[in-house]
């Protein structure tokens, strides 16, 4: 390859790069959903993703859709968040719950339970199936919250592909279930919708990690596989949030591959347990 | 340990990708066998596991090489003298500002972690900096990430089909003529370890 082509690849970087800006910039200021401390790989995989997905020719293409066609950023949205998810993804991080956090959180007469970006709401489900075979579920209440409207429409209604269910099942025994998975779900054709119960005390709403403030004081706080998405000021940001919305004594969940060490929180909790990322705010500061 | 500016001046490269699937492990130890101690670049490693394996790939290599091994963790500064594995069940990508980027998103080739996610993403930040191989492996996951190496100026290898345990891999990737070289693992590494070697 020679001279002149090298630096034609880098000019198309850097015009895509100034693309990204600009799109992200344009969501931002119409619709005011903040992408831009997200990890810049990540969200310009996402948006070439797309791009190649309609044909298109560049970001900018996308971005004449994004300003003039009615409902495109929902498309978008649906691109930038982080929708994978599994029931009892990790099983070990819900069997240390289980040792670790439920017999503290029985001492307590009511629980507020808050999972922050929630998506399609399948862990909001695993959660509340340990609540319930714990006994705690009826005086629990619980906030599930994602910014993005259309994957809370799916989490609200609990019904998901019976295609995953075998995986689920498998990941429900690892993770210490008490019963049998099928208890909590009843099978339709090509669909299982979960147990009504389960969401009983679920409030499904808006929120946005990114741009919205503390809404409750909770005992319990699980956010797996969001803050890896983001970069090192929004993810003090965010973990600051969490530190103020928790009780004192209070537990958070994080993804496994995420951690408060060397973040603006790190002094406020002590861990949990270090390798499944349960963290406990401390009941004095500075202790 | 770090590159001394004079050490950066005469580096063509930054950075070493590397993609394996099945018959992986052992391509991989005698790739890292073979790097003399000279050898410094940051080589990062997608080596497909199933979900739930734990992370044995780091603690394995680490016995026949003399870089650092890890499991990558996110946000971490890419250094030199490590070589960082993928974790199960995570993409690894590497982010602008030479940082490791872990990612959740869907399969990629049915894939996560996915070797073209990696390629892709160190394409982008490195461009003519970096080195692109892709080994043993029976699926087309990597070769259009070696694409996208090449197309940025990268150089990319495929190991010899003729040598690799599952030639598929590496013979995708030279079907869409997407490879710089064609080389046994023995060639690979002292490819790499000729990056070091005195010139004037």
């Amino acid at each position: 390859m020679n001279m002149q082509s090298k630096n034609e690849g880098s000019k198309e970087l850097q015009k895509q790069d100034l693309e990204v800006r600009l799109l992200l910039e344009a969501i931002q200021q119409i619709y005011g959903y903040d992408f831009r401390g997200y990890n810049q790989a990540h969200v310009r995989r996402r948006i070439l993703h797309r791009v190649q997905n309609l044909g298109l020719k560049s970001i900018s293409e996308l971005q004449h859709k994004l300003l003039h066609e009615e409902h495109f950023i929902e498309i978008l949205l649906r691109d930038l968040s982080i929708n994978v998810t599994e029931m009892f993804r990790d099983p070990g991080f819900y069997r240390s719950m289980r040792l670790e956090v439920i017999p503290v959180l029985k001492t307590y007469p009511f629980i507020k339970v808050w999972h922050a970006g929630c998506s399609t709401g399948e862990e909001v489900y695993s959660f509340a199936i340990l609540l319930k075979e714990e006994g705690l579920l009826d005086r629990a209440q619980i906030y599930a919250t994602d910014f993005n409207p259309i994957v809370l429409e799916t989490a609200r209604k609990g019904i998901y592909p019976v295609s995953r269910i075998k995986e689920y099942t498998q990941n429900y025994q690892a993770s210490g279930g008490l019963q049998s998975f099928s208890d909590f779900y009843i099978a339709r054709y090509d669909s299982v919708i979960m147990d009504h119960n389960l969401r009983k005390n679920v409030v499904f709403a808006e929120h946005n990690l990114v741009t919205d403030n503390v809404f409750a004081e909770v005992h319990v706080i699980i956010c797996r596989n969001v803050l890896i998405y983001f970069n090192k000021d929004l993810q003090n940001r965010v973990l600051k949030l969490f530190a103020d919305s928790l009780i004192k004594g209070g537990f958070l969940g994080l993804g496994s591959k995420e951690n408060i060490m060397f973040t603006e929180v790190a002094d406020t909790f002590t861990v949990v347990d270090a390798s499944e990322k349960i963290y406990k705010k401390k009941i004095v500061l500075g202790i | 340990m770090g590159f001394s500016m004079a050490d950066k001046a005469k580096l063509k490269y930054r950075a070493v990708v590397i993609g394996t699937s099945a018959g992986g492990l052992k391509a991989l130890k005698q790739l890292v066998e073979g790097l003399d101690p000279v050898f410094q670049l940051p080589l990062l490693i997608v080596q497909h596991l199933s979900p739930q394996s734990d992370s044995f790939l780091p603690k394995y290599l680490s016995q026949f090489t003399h870089l650092k091994v890890k499991e990558a963790d996110p946000h971490e500064p890419i250094l030199p003298g490590y070589a960082y594995t993928a974790p199960p069940n995570y993409h690894m990508h590497v982010e602008k500002n030479g940082t490791i980027l872990l990612s959740v998103d869907e399969k990629v080739n049915f894939a996560r972690p996915s070797i073209d996610v990696l390629f892709e993403s160190a394409a982008w930040v490195y461009q003519q900096h970096l080195i692109g191989i892709l080994m043993t492996g029976a699926n087309n996951d990597g070769a259009k990430g070696m694409c996208q190496i090449k197309m940025l100026g990268g150089l990319t290898i495929a190991q010899l089909p003729s040598e690799a345990e599952v030639p598929i891999m590496p013979e995708a990737a030279i079907a869409l003529g997407c490879t710089s070289k064609v080389l046994d693992i023995k060639g690979i590494s002292s490819f790499l370890n000729g990056q070091y070697a005195k010139t004037d």
